[in-house]
């Protein structure tokens, strides 16, 4: 019987000890790529627990010279509205969610299931539709906005994603695959269409609902793009376009996520215009 | 069925058209269904039997023509509104809800308003709560009757297939429909449970005396099943009547090919002159008119001539023999079939289906010959025209005075 139980001289390094060079190399490989990925995550922790002249030292370490760590946090979560700029996003970003899941349940039902004259080209639309990007659209949206007085408010910042094209495809493709017998069913039973995706519907399509709200929260949660043409007033940012003004850098990577800088030109150029400079702002 | 008693449901189709963009699926269908009468459509598949069955529960509307239940004109309702049931092929279980939530849905949407049936209102509103044990109910009385009660608190995946259907039968019935309609539910069982379940099904209408109208590609169930058979083809509605007149007397070729297991034989003959001659045999028929004609002989009715105790011939009925080339024989245990041809006809198949008897052993006669000599009854024999429609003799041939 050969024994398999461990040796009682095994130390940890007998455990992870590679069986074969092929395994230290692979090994090697995989822990530099995962270094690659995870080491931007620690050098932004690790600044933010810094003082601000060590983030710019030279010398840099990991485990701060000065730990400061109580201070920056305290700092942003105390002292500065951090906490209305989550609000914000989770405002934002719940609201963008549901009004999505509102239009885009009924309208993919429509399309998937009901048959009407014109189903196919709407459907088509709706396609065509997904690769519109929202640059496109932002200064008629923009411009559109101004006339009726509502920037800076929460249905500036969620107006353009009410409806989702990607979310009526992705849900369209998904209620196809319902038994169209069981629909029928329904009806004979005496369940109006409405309550076929409430009751039927809806539950099967748990799992596609839950990958998109996913897609849609992080997308939003991270949109800097809209807030920052639309937000002005710093009581209706969000947390990702609060970033920007969190100065010296310290206390920006405390308030994390760390977003790319933002092409403020762009930014004041927008924002300063106005139905009165229509040509400068034409001139974008 | 549960609650109270006789209701009447005559249903009537009226003239009814449908086509699906420009290919046309039900040609001028006109059908009485009587009450508490069991009516099969039976047809190949796309032969429109299932767009027909759709067009009565008020799945699809009509072109033209028109569904009155009870002399009511149906067009306009709802299927809700029909007081129909239906079962599906694929039984069609609200698949997240328990047996029970399945069983007691029809009686909420009819039972309850709207504003008691939204999520978590029915055990909130006076009138869902009031409706509650009533439904309840009603839901155990149909699955105690089904024996599904043990079942109530599964879910559909949880279920084999027979128990599956009997919760889409109890579904059905708990609503009490004036007409229940079934679309091919015994296409999804094993051989075994189908046999199993069409006589369960046979014994429902039978104890519920509701009119039922049955949808089905299957030949047996049709004849097994109906009080009457609708066969359908192609969008035409080609004969109506009990299982034994389209097996004996059909309308058409069609009809006679469709119904019968194995199929009627097919044979090239002639009419001439108060005669059919069929290869150098001529039987003592007269048909009305002269020409080529088709002749169809039940594989039941041919028994060959040197080995007796064979076929379905009563020695009392006048015979005609034919020459026939044997080919092979299946053993299907108490019959055999006798697969092999008509020395004038050496293209077209013929089966025979006879009784076992000694004449398949090593030195019977159908082990010994290939050419063997077959009898048939000329008053068994179906007549049809070269346009396929059936041609009535005008006389009846007697029986033939033979001396041993």
């Amino acid at each position: 019987m050969a024994d398999i139980s461990p040796s009682p001289t095994a130390t940890w390094f007998d455990w992870v000890k590679p069986k074969s060079t092929g395994r230290l190399i692979t090994t090697v490989l995989l822990f530099i790529g995962a270094w690659v990925m995870v080491f931007p995550f620690i050098w932004m922790i690790s600044s933010s627990m810094k003082p601000t002249d060590e983030v710019y030292d030279a010398d840099f370490s990991i485990i701060p010279k000065t730990f400061k760590g109580f201070e920056n946090y305290y700092g942003v979560i105390f002292e500065q509205p951090y906490m209305v700029f989550l609000m914000n996003s989770m405002i934002v970003c719940v609201g963008i969610l549901v009004i999505q899941l509102l239009t885009a349940i009924p309208a993919s039902y429509a399309l998937a299931k009901l048959k009407f004259r014109g189903s196919s080209i709407l459907f088509g639309t709706v396609i065509a539709a997904i690769t519109i990007p929202i640059n496109v659209t932002s200064i008629p949206l923009y411009i559109g906005l101004v006339k009726v007085g509502l920037l800076d408010t929460y249905f500036a910042m969620m107006f353009p994603f009410i409806v989702s094209v990607f979310a009526i495809f992705l849900f369209r493709q998904f209620f196809r695959g319902f038994p169209d017998s069981i629909i029928q069913a329904a009806r004979v039973d005496g369940f109006s269409e409405i309550e076929i995706i409430l009751r039927l519907i809806l539950p099967s399509a748990v799992p596609a609902i839950a990958a998109f709200s996913v897609f849609s929260f992080v997308a939003h949660w991270n949109d800097l793009y809209w807030p920052l043409i639309v937000v002005q007033s710093q009581d209706k940012m969000t947390a990702t376009l609060s970033m920007m003004q969190y100065h010296p850098l310290s206390t920006r990577t405390t308030g994390a996520p760390m977003p790319p800088p933002p092409s403020s030109p762009r930014r004041w150029s927008l924002h300063s215009f106005s139905p009165a400079g229509c040509s400068s702002g034409a001139s974008l | 069925m549960l609650t109270d008693g006789m209701k009447m449901a005559q249903l009537t189709l009226k003239n009814i058209k449908k086509s699906f963009g420009d290919t046309p699926v039900l040609h001028d269908i006109s059908l009485d269904v009587h009450d508490g009468e069991f009516v099969s459509l039976v047809g190949q598949s796309g032969c429109g039997k299932s767009t027909l069955l759709r067009i009565i529960a008020g799945l699809e509307h009509p072109d033209s023509g028109d569904v009155l239940i009870d002399g009511q004109s149906m067009l306009e309702a709802a299927p809700k509104d029909r007081n129909i049931a239906m079962v599906f092929q694929d039984y069609a279980l609200y698949p997240h809800m328990s047996v029970g939530e399945n069983m007691a849905m029809p009686l909420v949407m009819a039972r309850l308003p709207l504003y008691a049936r939204l999520p978590m209102m029915r055990s909130i509103t006076p009138a869902g709560r009031g409706a509650q044990p009533e439904i309840r109910a009603d839901v155990e009385k149909v699955a105690k009757q089904l024996r599904i009660e043990h079942l109530l608190d599964r879910k559909p995946a949880q279920l084999s297939g027979d128990q599956r259907q009997r919760v889409a039968l109890g579904r059905a019935l708990v609503r009490d429909p004036q007409v229940f309609l079934m679309d091919e539910p015994l296409s999804n069982l094993d051989a075994k449970l189908r046999v199993q379940v069409r006589a369960e099904i046979t014994e429902l209408h039978a104890s519920s005396g509701l009119t039922f109208v049955y949808v089905t590609h299957d030949q047996v169930e049709a004849m097994t099943m109906s009080s009457r058979v609708a066969l359908l083809q192609t969008g035409h509605l080609l004969q109506v009547g009990t299982p034994n007149d389209l097996f004996a007397d059909p309308a058409n070729l069609d009809v006679a090919q469709f119904i019968g297991s194995p199929e009627i034989n097919i044979t090239p003959g002639e009419s001439c002159d108060g005669k059919v001659t069929i290869g150098a045999t001529t039987l003592p028929i007269a048909l009305p008119t002269s020409g080529p004609v088709q002749v169809g002989i039940r594989p039941e009715t041919i028994s060959v001539s040197d080995a007796p105790g064979l076929g379905a011939l009563n020695s009392a009925a006048p015979t005609q023999r034919l020459a026939f080339n044997k080919r092979l024989i299946e053993d299907l245990g108490p019959e055999v079939l006798i697969h092999g041809t008509f020395a004038h006809a050496p293209d077209s198949i013929i089966r025979i289906r006879a009784q076992k008897s000694d004449a398949y052993s090593s030195n019977g006669v159908l082990a010994k010959s290939n050419s063997l000599e077959v009898t048939v009854n000329p008053n068994q024999l179906l007549f049809f025209g070269a346009d396929g429609q059936r041609m009535r003799p005008t006389t009846v041939a007697q029986k033939r005075v033979e001396t041993a």
